[in-house]
């Protein structure tokens, strides 16, 4: 259902200002997200001041930063630091994106970090994706077959191999479902656009022998057809790929295949 | 293993405007709706006018005098406007159906293509009206 307000739990309260760091002269401001499962108390906003002449140029830098130095309480995800675990995707300036592979630099004024969008919160800026998982699962994310076996392995020519690209760089980070204002509001049973892509890289990809169940499984007016290409997928994806994309040409598929 | 499914989790903010930054292509897209609403509103005060018309001078004399004061010509010349955008917005949906303009850069530029043309299109017929 379209909701514009968050639930009474969910309203973000003012939370603690901390000291700015002493002597430092390139001193910048960044607003957190805090929440803590065992106090009680409504989510709220922190603000904490970094001197950026000693911090790294990118936002997981300023968080590994405060949490270092000022605040050992802030929690988030974290792993690879270079953009391929999809650990650290989180809204930082009103956009989705991983925390390691985005400047602080690329956010103008004072530096807004929230969790994904519209999940539910474990800790801090640490969702629980355990629902957007099980859409992953839900799509067979594998390659099914119905043939024997090949003696060595499934063979795909260049050209089949080229249709991947694009698709299969996806890292599962979540930044694109939880950009989706259709998500937000069906994202029980619309399958959204992460979840959507992957569906597409298995349909296309020419060693798979579902193709037709798979479209069978995606043919429901909400786990597919929820897609209203309003494009914040394709816009947010901090690797650069297009669900969108991916999604329209199910559609195309699933008319093609009536014809 | 934390307990990842305890009860009373918050849920984090999504609003567009205060916490996601509004993008050239969702703003279109709900634009799209909106216009499509408005243009259903306004086609029901169409059909309306009509309809005074079948039933007494008096009563198409009254409405008409709303219709074609100052006001309702801008609300009209608005229809124009809405109209023109949602029948883009629909063929923009044309254009992506057939396999075409997916590009994150191409779909921003049918976006302000789109208030381009509709304003344009807004314009002329203002002028026009101005010239009857």
């Amino acid at each position: 259902m379209v909701q514009f307000t968050l639930p009474k739990n969910s309203r973000i309260k003012v939370g603690k200002t901390w000291p700015k760091p002493s002597g430092a002269t390139n001193v910048r401001e960044f607003q957190i997200y805090r929440w803590n499962p065992d106090d009680g108390q409504n989510p709220r906003v922190d603000t904490y001041f970094v001197d950026m002449d000693t911090c790294g140029p990118m936002m997981l830098d300023v968080l590994i930063k405060i949490k270092n130095e000022i605040d050992p309480t802030l929690t988030f995800r974290r792993s690879c630091r270079e953009g391929i675990c999809g650990s650290c995707a989180m809204n930082i300036g009103g956009t989705n994106t991983l925390a390691c592979i985005y400047g602080h630099d690329e956010v103008k004024g004072v530096v807004k970090v929230y969790p994904l969008p519209h999940m539910p919160v474990v800790k801090d800026l640490i969702p629980d994706l355990t629902h957007f998982y099980a859409q992953h699962a839900s799509i067979m994310p594998w390659l099914e077959t119905k043939t024997n076996r090949p003696a060595k392995e499934w063979k795909q020519s260049i050209e089949d191999r080229k249709k991947l690209d694009g698709l299969y760089e996806c890292v599962m980070c979540a930044s694109c479902s939880t950009s989706c204002p259709s998500y937000w509001w069906n994202g029980d049973k619309y399958l959204g656009p992460a979840a959507l892509l992957h569906a597409y890289r298995w349909i296309i990809d020419s060693r798979d022998e579902a193709t037709g169940e798979r479209l069978d499984e995606l043919e429901d007016p909400f786990k597919l057809y929820r897609c209203h290409t309003i494009m914040n997928c394709a816009k947010t994806c901090p690797k650069g790929l297009n669900p969108a994309k991916a999604i329209g040409a199910i559609k195309q598929m699933m008319v093609e295949r009536q014809v | 293993m934390a307990d990842v499914n305890r009860g009373n989790r918050p849920l984090s903010p999504f609003m567009i405007g205060p916490y996601y930054k509004p993008q050239l292509t969702s703003i279109s897209s709900i634009m799209v709706r909106i216009t499509g609403i408005v243009v259903l509103g306004l086609s029901v005060v169409i059909v309306a006018w009509l309809f005074t018309a079948s039933i007494s001078e008096a009563a198409f004399n009254a409405f008409n005098r709303i219709v074609q004061s100052w006001f309702g010509d801008l609300v009209l010349l608005a229809g124009v406007w809405c109209l023109t955008y949602h029948i883009l917005g629909r063929l923009r949906h044309v254009l992506w159906d057939f396999g075409y303009c997916w590009e994150v850069r191409v779909a921003e530029s049918l976006a302000i293509g789109m208030l381009v043309a509709a304003t344009v299109v807004a314009a002329l017929t203002f002028i026009l009206f101005l010239a009857m």
